[in-house]
């Protein structure tokens, strides 16, 4: 049959984004291990408006792992002990039977607490609003087979592109740094013929956004990539370096 | 009776949209300053839609419920695109794509639409490709494609299996470009409440703050619906758990006419359900059938033993495996459309052939392509999608066959549009998803994509103008209107009511119940009796929403629960439109099956001759019955058939 | 332009990662000069008139500049970095696998080598370098230096702190080697575990080379 767990959860609750916040402890019994993580917290929450009381607000919404808008920072690691998977990936199997299971939002001067794990991450879409594109506009643009593109390149910036925007990175950084997302959107821009153009302005620009927004600075921990769900590289961040510098330089 | 003008251009197909082009209004550049478009949306269509009219130079506010834009559900599409390129020399053209997409569409879609869907395709990759979109390239640097259901040539192009991520994540940047030159003003965590009319055109939004629980006005000359599908009727779809047809039926109680609600794909390829606890379902690309081959034991005995668990699938051999759908439709075997291939699984497990711990499921076994071309290359075209099989399920489907079952997917319903996507009000319009129009019965495989972005990037900025050329007299009105304050009031007095019901049911268990039902009556094949239960049974769930729905908290607050309430409440209604649509369908037509009206071998039977049309249904009133109007469909370039894959 | 290594971040990163990679350089002369005091007090003595050319008098200021400004920028990155981080803290703690040890605890590795450089200058480099500048008639001449050296190192406590020291130092260039790398954009995913390992491989040389100079004294070899 089915196997289950007991687990206790500790969980941060916050009313508002000024309000002081305050863990809560909530005791589950016989959860089944092949349900997801945030499954999980709906059984709770299902269980706490029985009680008349309010249920616990978490962002989600595509609950297969690309949407980003699922966070939760779950016993020491962004998304939750498991490798490469987002919160809504993450499944009861990994946790013992009898486990205390910690959770926290997101904490970052970069994206302040809205309520208990729910987070603004608004400073991510305007980091992208700073530069992340290609100017171009709707129609008059070449055929899509008039630039080739090694297929190299086209691998790599897709590895960059497949970021899904969810603070991971963020959230991992003892320095609170937001340069594993914004080195995703230079790097993969600048390995395309297309976004070569504006390859300058676009890591200047982003980069001053990034710093204007509080985030901190790089120190090479390399905590972001080991919790990136999507397994984006620090490679990438070498690039962003370069390409910052090289804009720099030949002001 | 109300005559439906569906504003198709004069002239022979293949010239109709140049026609059209030529011969509309525009409007000029100072006058689109002084123009406001709502654009409601940041899917695909919403995104592409917002940007392209932001670079026109109107001026745009553009709204998502989610926090940021790049969140909404077309992200989650996997498989790919299609235009009809053909890079691939085999043999592809506009009107094989065109003819494709209606046949698909078991011929209940508007061939105009159709063939300007086919003609811009080609754009839309150019497109993608100047904003940066990584697609999946051959060794010389030249694009790859890939096949798909329904289609004998290989015209998609794909991103990995995150296609919609990639294709989103470019209309995303160029909507962050608008917002970043201010010609677009974004909201963020604001859901649309209520549409505001005003002397018969739409004129502005309601919208909730999501953030602060507080309604907000918003005027527009034109408002744009871009709010997707209305899966989540079912409670457990491949929806992304935010998903709601509440903008539709609002555009509906307003008086815009819903189309063909009956039209609704169960997708063939999804992880089957595991629990009561289950949240959504999760969807396994339709790329694998490319190189996956769907199966079940010939024997029911070997079936029973898998079940049961005293069998694995590796211990069945070659001969007693019964690839049921290369049995039947050997021309297209394995690529037959989606909803022949979800009928053709139910048939099997129905019969008693299931596989897994339920019985409802089916083989997708990669064995076969691994052995032929290495785990490698298996591992390069589908390893993500693996691995997420893998993190739900817990098996290794490189070891053991992946395990399947259809699911609700996508609507091909939706509100009623013209050829201009204007809705049956002035001045509001629908794309992408939330309008009805281009893929009739059944939507081929990456079908969506494009029609998302070709409404957002190439149709809807052209013909919004023809609208709005005659509105460049109109001033930025008032919100303090009176009709902006009723409509304010009269949403506000929904929210009440429902806050007051004060009983003991949560949200998610009559959303539940409500997916029950439709599964179980409105689903896979539907009969006059299911439909008339499901009637009877959403009456009951209504009532019971109404009277038992326990909300806490205050509604001038971050209330996720009153969301989902108000959702709800809308998916209610929309489940009896989709009951009461089918009921009347009586013939068999793509998504739409009838137990009563199919083939000898099991087909799906139309009814061309009584039910080629539209329907397109108006509300009366609260508790009334909608009426029906006809739109018929007529078809001057392609012979209607019956749908052949064998 | 002008400002950018103030007021960004990865100019402010550029300053540390050329800094801290000059003082390689510099650790890696000392290294080598300080290698002769094997060969006894003559081949020391000769290497050690090297000291007093003038190229080096140039070099003085430059190198303290060089420490000065890794030690400043440290301090405002940490600074800055801490504020980032938000008020509240994780109370699961921070579990995730980073590339190193070191690379989390750079900023304590280089408090406690900056502790030691005060002793190590206060010992050797205001006997010895500070009073020629001075013209003092303290100064300890070249010829004289050797024993200086000589006796500190004999002393057993003296010469642990050293070697703890050292292997200090060892953690903090190993991190902060291929970290230059990286920040000023010399890197990709085929180099980083190569720069990491010449870093390690680098860094053993320099704490290997010094902790040998310490044990010869210690074990009494040497006049």
């Amino acid at each position: 049959m089915e196997k289950t767990i007991h687990i206790t959860l500790k969980i941060w609750r916050q009313k508002g984004p000024q309000a002081k916040g305050a863990f809560e402890t909530y005791q589950l019994n016989d959860i089944s291990i092949d349900s997801s993580f945030l499954e999980m917290l709906d059984i709770l929450n299902e269980r706490l408006i029985s009680e008349k009381k309010e249920p616990i607000v978490f962002d989600h919404d595509c609950r297969e792992g690309i949407c980003g808008m699922c966070s939760l920072y779950i016993n020491g690691h962004p998304h939750g002990p498991d490798e490469d998977v987002t919160t809504c990936q993450l499944h009861m199997r990994k946790f013992k039977d009898g486990e205390t299971i910690i959770v926290e939002p997101w904490r970052s001067r970069g994206f302040p607490v809205i309520k208990d794990l729910m987070v603004d991450r608004s400073a991510f879409d305007k980091i992208i609003q700073a530069g992340g594109f290609i100017s171009v506009t709707t129609g008059g643009v070449p055929d899509a087979n008039a630039i080739p593109i090694s297929k190299e390149k086209a691998d790599e910036a897709m590895d960059a592109a497949s970021c899904i925007g969810c603070g991971a990175c963020v959230a991992a950084c003892k320095n609170g740094s937001a340069m594993l997302f914004v080195a995703a959107k230079v790097s993969q821009l600048a390995l395309l013929p297309q976004g070569k153009m504006e390859a300058s302005s676009r890591a200047k620009a982003m980069v001053a956004k990034m710093d204007e927004l509080g985030f901190g600075n790089c120190t090479n921990t390399g905590a972001c990539e080991s919790e990136c769900p999507k397994n984006v590289s620090i490679s990438h961040i070498a690039r962003l370096n370069r390409e910052f510098l090289k804009a720099k330089f030949k002001d | 009776m109300t005559q439906i003008n569906s504003k198709i251009p004069q002239g022979p197909l293949a010239q109709k949209w140049s026609n059209y082009k030529a011969s509309q209004k525009l409007v000029n550049p100072a006058n689109k300053r002084r123009l406001d478009i709502i654009v409601v949306g940041t899917g695909l269509a919403g995104a592409s839609a917002a940007a392209s009219l932001g670079e026109l130079g109107f001026n745009v506010l553009n709204f998502c419920i989610q926090d940021s834009p790049r969140r909404a559900h077309s992200i989650a599409a996997q498989g790919g695109i299609n235009a009809a390129k053909n890079y691939p020399n085999d043999g592809d053209s506009v009107f094989r794509l065109f003819y494709d997409t209606i046949k698909g569409g078991d011929y209940r879609a508007r061939e105009a639409n159709v063939y300007r869907l086919a003609e811009v395709s080609n754009s839309i990759i150019d497109q993608c490709v100047a904003q940066g979109v990584p697609f999946a390239r051959e060794y010389g640097g030249l694009l790859d494609n890939r096949s798909f259901g329904g289609a004998q040539v290989s015209r998609t192009f794909y991103a990995k299996g995150q296609t919609g991520q990639q294709l989103l994540l470019g209309a995303y940047s160029a909507l962050s470009r608008q917002i970043s030159k201010g010609s677009v003003k974004l909201h963020t965590r604001y859901e649309m409440m209520d549409i505001v009319v005003i002397d018969g055109k739409a004129r502005g939004i309601i919208a909730r703050n999501l953030r602060t629980g507080r309604l907000e006005r918003f005027f527009g000359h034109a408002v744009v619906i871009a709010t997707g599908g209305y899966g989540n009727t079912f409670f457990l779809s491949t929806n992304a758990m935010g998903s709601n047809g509440s903008a539709a039926m609002q555009c509906f109680r307003k008086g815009a006419y819903f189309a063909n609600p009956c039209y609704a794909q169960i997708h063939p390829t999804c992880i089957p359900v595991h629990g009561e606890f289950q949240s959504k379902l999760t969807l396994m690309s339709e790329s694998l059938r490319n190189d996956g081959r769907i199966w079940v034991p010939k024997k029911k005995e070997d079936a029973e033993a898998i079940r049961a668990g005293k069998m694995k699938p590796n211990q069945i051999p070659e001969d007693e495996r019964d690839y049921y759908l290369e049995r039947r439709y050997p021309t297209f075997g394995n690529l037959v459309p989606r909803d022949v291939a979800s009928r053709a699984a139910k048939e099997r497990c129905d019969a008693g052939y299931g596989v897994g711990a339920t019985g409802l499921a089916v083989y997708l076994d990669f064995s076969e392509v691994i052995n032929r071309l290495g785990r490698d290359v298996v591992e390069a075209r589908y390893g993500n999608l693996f691995q997420m099989y893998n993190k739900i399920v817990d098996e290794d489907p490189y070891e053991t066959p992946m395990m399947i079952y259809p699911a609700m997917h996508y609507t091909m319903g939706g509100i009623w549009v013209d050829y201009e996507c204007m809705t049956s009000i002035e001045g509001l319009f629908a794309i992408g998803e939330a309008n009805f129009s281009d893929h009739g019965a059944n939507r081929l495989g990456a079908s969506a994509l494009m029609q998302g972005l070709a409404d957002g990037y190439f149709v809807l900025p052209y013909t919004i103008q023809n609208y709005l050329a005659d509105e460049i007299r109109t001033p930025r009105m008032s919100t303090e209107l009176a009709e902006f304050a009723e409509t304010e009031g009269a949403v506000q007095s929904r929210i009440q009511k429902i806050m007051a019901v004060k009983g003991n049911r949560s949200v998610d268990s009559i959303h539940k119940q409500l997916g029950l039902i439709m599964w179980d009556f409105v689903g896979m094949s539907r009969t006059k009796e299911s439909l008339q239960k499901a009637l009877d049974a959403i009456i009951q769930v209504k009532h019971e929403f109404w009277t038992n729905v326990f909300i806490p908290g205050e509604s001038e607050d971050l209330n996720v629960e009153l969301e989902k309430a108000l959702r709800v409440s809308d998916f209610i209604e929309i489940g009896e439109l989709m009951a009461r649509d089918a009921l009347h369908r009586e013939e068999s037509c793509g998504g739409h099956f009838r137990l009563e009206y199919q083939t000898g071998d099991g087909e799906a039977l139309r009814d061309d001759e009584n039910f080629s049309y539209v329907a397109c249904w108006k509300y009366e009133g609260d508790g009334k019955e909608p009426s029906l109007l006809k739109e018929p469909l007529i078809y001057e370039s392609v012979h209607m058939q019956q749908r052949n894959y064998k | 332009m002008k400002l950018f290594i103030i007021n960004s971040s990865i100019g402010r990163k550029l300053i540390m990662s050329l800094s801290g990679l000059f003082l390689f350089l510099f650790l890696t002369l000392h290294c080598f000069l300080n290698l002769f005091l094997l060969g006894g007090p003559s081949a020391y003595t000769a290497v050690n008139d090297i000291m007093e050319l003038p190229v080096v008098t140039i070099m003085v200021p430059i190198l303290a500049a060089g420490f000065v400004i890794h030690i400043l920028y440290a301090l405002w990155l940490y600074w800055q970095n801490y504020r980032a981080r938000g008020e509240v803290g994780y109370a699961s703690g921070k579990k995730s696998e980073t590339t190193s040890w070191a690379a989390r605890n750079m900023v304590i590795l280089g408090l406690i080598v900056l502790l030691f450089i005060v002793l190590h200058l206060t010992q050797f480099w205001a006997k010895m370098q500070l009073q020629s500048f001075l013209g003092g008639a303290n100064q300890v001449h070249a010829d004289q230096s050797y024993d200086l050296v000589a006796n500190q190192f004999r002393n057993p406590i003296v010469s642990i702190l050293y070697i703890i020291w050292y292997w200090v130092l060892w953690f903090h260039l190993t991190h902060g080697f291929w970290s230059a790398f990286q920040t000023i954009g010399i890197d990709n995913k085929k180099w980083q575990p190569r720069l990491q390992i010449i870093g390690i491989i680098y860094a053993t040389i320099l704490a290997v080379c010094f902790t040998s100079i310490n044990l010869y004294f210690l074990f009494g070899f040497g006049a």
